[in-house]
Parts: C-alpha cells; sequence; structure tokens
C-alpha cells in the first residue's frame, strides 16, 4: 500500500512527532509499503491530493493532528487514516471536555473546574476563587485545556501559587482548567482496537514530578510495564476501555490515570499516542509481544477496515 | 524547550531569539574577488589539510583582530580553532574531569552550558550587576568552595557585552578580577566575542591585556566581525595549556576549515577589515536604539532590561510571576520569538522571569513589530495575573503564604551533574 506519514506541523510538539514519524516509516518500509513522509505545512492538503495515498498514519501530535484538525481534512479527501475520528479527537484533545464526557459516562476522573480566560478579565472569575478553592483542596493542578506532554501543567501548592500557575497555563491556551489534586501512583493504559494492553506505571525520578523534558529524556524517569496492580488491575483497565467507549475513539488511544486511594481516575485521553522509541504505547505493545511493525501494520489494518466498514 | 525553539526558526516568526550578526551587508563582489583570488592561485593549498594549530597568516590577522583592542599576543601561544564554540569545547575538555568547578557569571552564555554540561563539570555561576560580575561575590564563592576543599578549574566570563545580561565588566572591576585571579591562582577564561562592536562609550581593557597572558586564557571570533559561518575562531593560552588544546583539537578535527582560513587572509589583505567592522557598528546601534525605543514604548512599567553599550543583545526581566518560557509558547502564536532566561542557568530553574533579546539579526521594522508584540503578550499577562489578584480579594500573596521565592539561591547556582539522581 502506499501509505502518507504526516508529522512534524506546527505543534509544540513537533519534535517528538518527527521522532514517532520517523520510527513509523522506518516500521512500515520493512513491512514493504511505499512510504511517504509529510511534513505537515501549508502545502498538506496539495501534497496528499497529489500523492493520492491509500491510507494516512497520522504521527503528528497537539495541535492540529490530534484535535481533529487534520482528520477532518482527510475525510474530505476520502483518505483512510489511522486512530480515532474527528469527534473523538475534539474531545480528547479538550481536557474539559474530555472530562465532562468521562462524567457523564460514569468514568471517575478527579474533580475540576475550567474558564476561559475572558471568565477572568472580563467576569471576575478571580472572585470565585474562594468556593473553588473549597471545593478542589490544595494542591491544585492548573493545566491548559489543550496540549499535551505536560506543558504549562504546574501544581498550586496554595493560594498564593494559583495566580501565576494560571498565567502560565494560559500562555498554552485560552481556557485552563482547574483540578483536584490526586494522590497516588501514575498509570497508562494503552488501548488497542477496544483492547486494554499491559498497564504501565511511570514513576519519575524528578521532584518536579512529571515535567516535559523528563517525559522525553530516557533515564529520568521509571516506567514498570506491566504494572504491579494485582486486586485493582481490573478496575485500572476496565476505567481505561470505558474512558475509550465514552468517547467513540478508534485504532488507539492511550488513557492517563491516577490510581488514587478511592481507585483508579481518568486525567486524560491521547488520540495520538507518542510512537518514539521511548513512548509508552510501543512499551505496552511489546508487552503485550506485539513488535513496533506489527503494531504499526495492525493500525492500518484498523485504519483501512474503517472505510470498509461505512 | 528546544521544541519551542525550534519553531523559532518559522520564516514568518520574527525571530529575536538568535544570536545572528546580519551578513547580508557583506559585499557579494568582495566575496567573490576573494574566492576568485583564492581559485586561481592557491587552490591546492586551499582544499588541503593544514596544521592543527592554523596558519600563521591566519594568526596574523588575529594579532590584527587583538592589536586593535590593545593586546599582543605571541603568535605561538595563539590556535586556530573552529568557530569560537570550540575554543570553549576545547579548553574544558584540556582542563576539565568529571566533577571538577567550573565558575560562570549569573546567567552566562547559554551555548557554554551543555559544554560544561557534556564534560560533566558543576557549573557554579556568580552573580553580576550593572557592571557586570561581582567581584566580591567570586572571592566569596572562591572562600566556599575552598571551605569545601574544592578548586575550580577556571573561571568562564564574557567581560564585554555579555551573552546573554548585555552587561560590561567596569574597568576597576577588570582590574581587581585580575588581581583576585593572581591572588588565588585562578586561571580566568576571557571569551570576547563582541568587543570591538562598541556602539557607545570608551573601550575598556581585555582581562588578557591587564594580567599578561598568565592566568587569562582568551577566546576570539570572526563570527561577529565578519561572518559566524567561516566558523573561525581562536584561543591564547600559555604554552603548557595550549600544548593540551593542541592535542585536543587534533583529535576532534585535525585542523580547521582551510578555505576559510584563506578567505579571511584575502579580506585581510585588502585593508578594510576596520571599515567593515565599523558599518556593522553602526548597523547595530540603530538596531539597538529601535530596540531600547520600543522597549520603552511597548513593556509594562514593572519590566526592566539593560542598556548594552554594544554587543547583540540585551537582557529584559518580566514582573517575577511570568514565566518566560511559558510566555514564548504564547509569544509563539503571535509570530514573535526570545531566548528563555532560564537557558543562561545551568539550573535551568534561575531567571525564569527573564529572557534575552537580539537586536543584530533582524531590521529595524522587525525589531519594533517583533518588541510590540511581545509587549502585547506580556501586558495580556500583567492584566491577567492583577485581574486575579486585585485589591480586595481575598487571594493576595502578601495576605497569604510568602509571595514565591524570587529564584532561591541566585548568586550561586550548583548544577547537578548527569547521572545524579534527579540529573
Amino acid at each position: 500500500m502506499k501509505v502518507a506519514v504526516l508529522k512534524g506541523g506546527r505543534s509544540l510538539e513537533r519534535q517528538v512527532s518527527l521522532r514517532s514519524g520517523a520510527r513509523v516509516e522506518d516500521a512500515l518500509s520493512s513491512l514493504g509499503h511505499e512510504v511517504v513522509a509529510l511534513d505537515a505545512g501549508n502545502d498538506l492538503v496539495r501534497r496528499l491530493k497529489a500523492e493520492r495515498p491509500d491510507v494516512a498514519f497520522i504521527a503528528l501530535h497537539g495541535a492540529d493532528g490530534e484535535d481533529g484538525t487534520v482528520q477532518e481534512l482527510l475525510e474530505i479527501l476520502a483518505v483512510p487514516y489511522t486512530g480515532p475520528g474527528v469527534s473523538a479527537c475534539r474531545s480528547a484533545t479538550d481536557k474539559s471536555a474530555a472530562k465532562q464526557e468521562l462524567r457523564e459516562a460514569e468514568v471517575a476522573t478527579p474533580d475540576w473546574v475550567s474558564f476561559s480566560q475572558t471568565a477572568f478579565s472580563e467576569l471576575g472569575a478571580a472572585d470565585a476563587l474562594d468556593e473553588i478553592e473549597a471545593r478542589l483542596g490544595y494542591p491544585l493542578v492548573v493545566k491548559p485545556a489543550r496540549g499535551g506532554s505536560a506543558l504549562g501543567v504546574r501544581f498550586a501548592a496554595n493560594r498564593a501559587a494559583v495566580p501565576q500557575a494560571v498565567v502560565s497555563a494560559f500562555s498554552y491556551d485560552d481556557r485552563v482548567v482547574l483540578e483536584r489534586h490526586v494522590e497516588g501512583r501514575e498509570l497508562s493504559v494503552s488501548i488497542l482496537d477496544g483492547e486494554a494492553l499491559p498497564v504501565v506505571e511511570i514513576r519519575p525520578r524528578d521532584e518536579d514530578r512529571y515535567s516535559y523534558e523528563a517525559r522525553y529524556e530516557i533515564g529520568r524517569t521509571d516506567f514498570i510495564c506491566p504494572a504491579d496492580l494485582s486486586a485493582t488491575e481490573e478496575a485500572v483497565r476496565d476505567a481505561s476501555v470505558r474512558t475509550w467507549r465514552a468517547l467513540g475513539c478508534h485504532g488507539f488511544a492511550r488513557v492517563d490515570l491516577i490510581l488514587g486511594r478511592s481507585g483508579p481516575e481518568v486525567l486524560e485521553v491521547n488520540a495520538v499516542p507518542g510512537l518514539t522509541d521511548t513512548s509508552l504505547f510501543p512499551m505496552a505493545a511489546e508487552a503485550a509481544g506485539i513488535g513496533f511493525e506489527e503494531l504499526c501494520g495492525r493500525l492500518l489494518d484498523l485504519a483501512t477496515g474503517r472505510l470498509r466498514a461505512r | 524547550m528546544r521544541d519551542l525553539m525550534e519553531i523559532t526558526a518559522r520564516p514568518e516568526v520574527i525571530s529575536l531569539a538568535g544570536g545572528l550578526p546580519d551578513t547580508s551587508t557583506f559585499p557579494p563582489q568582495s566575496f567573490a574577488r576573494q574566492m576568485t583570488k583564492i581559485a586561481q592561485e592557491s587552490a591546492a593549498e586551499a582544499l588541503q589539510y593544514g596544521p592543527t594549530e592554523g596558519f600563521a597568516s591566519t594568526k596574523e590577522c588575529i594579532r590584527q583582530v587583538m592589536a586593535a583592542e590593545g593586546m599582543d599576543p605571541d603568535p605561538e601561544d595563539i590556535v586556530v580553532t573552529t568557530g569560537g564554540q570550540q575554543a570553549i569545547d576545547l579548553i574544558t575538555k584540556a582542563l576539565v574531569d568529571p566533577g571538577d568547578v567550573v565558575i560562570a557569571e549569573a546567567p552566562t552564555y547559554p551555548g557554554a552550558v551543555p559544554v560544561f554540561c557534556s564534560y560533566e563539570a558543576e557549573t557554579v555561576q556568580v552573580e553580576m550587576d550593572s557592571d557586570g560580575l561581582r567581584i566580591d561575590r567570586l572571592a566569596e564563592t572562591l572562600d566556599r568552595l575552598a571551605a569545601d576543599g574544592r578548586t575550580p578549574k577556571f573561571l568562564y566570563s564574557v567581560p564585554s557585552f555579555q551573552n546573554p545580561a548585555g552587561v560590561t565588566l567596569s574597568a576597576e572591576r577588570r582590574r581587581r578580577l585580575v588581581d583576585l585571579a593572581r591572588e588565588r591562582e585562578l586561571l580566568v577564561v576571557e571569551d570576547n566575542p563582541y568587543g570591538l562592536l562598541r556602539y557607545e562609550g570608551q573601550p575598556l581593557p581585555t582581562l588578557y591585556e591587564l594580567d599578561g597572558g598568565d592566568y587569562v586564557v582568551y577566546l576570539g571570533t570572526f563570527s561577529k566581525i565578519l561572518s559566524p559561518g567561516l566558523r573561525l575562531g581562536w584561543l591564547c593560552a600559555p604554552p603548557p595549556v595550549l600544548q593540551k588544546v593542541v592535542l585536543g583539537k587534533q583529535a576532534s578535527d585535525l585542523c580547521t576549515s582551510t578555505l576559510a582560513q584563506y578567505f579571511v587572509a584575502e579580506f585581510f589583505a585588502e585593508g578594510r577589515w576596520r571599515e567593515y567592522v565599523d558599518s556593522l557598528c553602526d548597523l547595530y546601534r540603530s538596531r539597538r536604539d529601535a530596540m531600547l525605543e520600543s522597549l520603552a514604548r511597548h513593556f509594562p512599567g514593572e519590566a526592566t532590561w539593560s542598556e548594552p553599550e554594544g554587543g547583540l543583545f540585551l537582557w529584559a526581566t518580566l514582573p517575577d510571576y511570568i514565566d518566560t518560557t511559558d510566555l514564548l509558547a504564547r509569544a509563539l502564536r503571535d509570530n514573535v520569538a526570545f531566548v528563555p532566561g532560564a537557558a543562561a542557568f545551568a539550573d535551568g530553574q534561575t531567571g525564569r522571569s527573564s529572557m534575552r533579546l537580539n537586536f543584530s539579526g533582524s531590521n529595524e521594522d522587525e525589531i519594533r513589530e517583533g518588541i510590540r508584540r511581545i509587549g502585547a503578550v506580556v501586558s495580556e499577562q500583567v492584566e491577567l495575573y492583577e485581574a486575579i489578584t486585585r485589591e480586595g480579594r481575598t487571594l493576595l500573596p502578601e495576605q497569604d503564604a510568602p509571595h514565591p521565592e524570587p529564584e532561591a539561591g541566585a548568586d550561586v547556582v550548583p548544577l547537578r551533574r548527569r547521572g545524579e539522581p534527579g540529573g
């Protein structure tokens, strides 16, 4: 098959995407596919029309690639693509929308409030901070509603730290989420075609917790796969699969959770999980006996199968 | 942050982030003439390997550049390097073993940080003010290290128009530094890429001149006065140090580009290199002035910035609740870029509310527009912060928990070494 690997783009996660894309290209070439690498820029549609690929492998992370934008363009061009569809991408990308859908589906997620920038600048949302504090407590996690890789995510240990954390988060998006901090084990569940792969536990070595730098540098975080969860494993897998269904995912996705005292709570969903050599999805697939080439092949099959199913 | 920096290279972005000199002013006819001459008269030699130390003809050009700042080095003490960056690398490679202490200014040249890290040095940074490195703080730091039984391998300093702070070490402090170095037997690595790019004020003696080359290793470059694309720099050091550097260079790349050295020799033979540097000074002076005017117009009252008398950069500091790494993400949405201050500190934490701004690589219109855009996003964040903390609210930081510490220990910042837990 002729496969267009979409990578790069303008998002803040460009570098990671280039690394994911390069690895996917190698795997697909080894599988005997004709691979066309496309760095997503303003000639993307023109090049897709010129190349006429049989299928597109989306290895874009962050804005445009993971939020439904590129998926929508591929729908218009009638090019099947890997990963979730437009609306699942849109929901997964906006953490406040995703959490709302999870709450409606009765999947546990830490309590939160979400504000736009105008809520603070025009409507005096700051005057609600007393109520927010009473409801969510400290420490608070402050994050941009959209955006991945922990960019702009801050812990506010007390009131004094909230304004700075909010200003930082608004650097990345015009909507922020203030979320109750749940103490617990950090878990990540990779889901392939609706099935949960072995759970990965993330143990940061850094006192900065889960920083953007640490996330992509070997040796700064320990990953344990499969995680030793004993009795709670089923609950973790179940919450992850129900999350997948609630958002209407397809192909693959990664669900990040925290395992606190009251069981697993879902933090966010990655519609296009990283596929670099230090990424969690390939690690989980490996633990399930699915090598990287096989994984890429499965994702292509799922993409073309979806088209046939329509 | 590397990802953010990559985005700064997009064509639609006004980048005040780079350290680029403007090479568009170098006359193409002159370039063609010199290269033609090389092709016609010395093609075989120019395409051949050269001596590791560099050609005598290149060293003669270097002596002219150094003489323009009052120095008179022995050609035997000079090694020609592949840019000034290699000179930093070679001196570190020659002197530093894992765990050794290197002292640097706070903030320091961001490109030096990864060099010190890669040789597993522990970088200790010493505070500066508007007169450059604080010698009293340096002496305290040396005392503290001595009490721990540690002797720093060298002090790395950019005394003139410092990158990134834009400040210049005063004449009086230069003398004190040279005296202190002698007294404490501290080797000083003086990196002077911008010394000749002075737009106002009186030239100051270099540390190398004041010291006579006993305790000062001098690093120079053609990058900012001619072209960074040539990759031509140099290092002057006393013979025992120089020998180790030459061995290191042999291992790294055998010799500096022969072709680039031939080009510089031809360019200098025309005798107009000072004219060219003067023309750059005129150009950069206007750009600096445009940036200073724009900062005064568009940055909020709480912001401060250095007013450099030369060089390529100035250093702006915003209210301490603004994190410039995050701000860069916001600024890039408006297609403008700068270097976040944290890049200039070995711990990656200090300097988080500061930024480095370059005024040599963009024209005046771009500078004005770029500063306007940065000013707008800074103002947006100031207003947002004020909206969240405004009078009458209980959330005023003063009333509750203490204000976030303005980067504790700003004078001395120990660097975690690679491989250490948490490093």
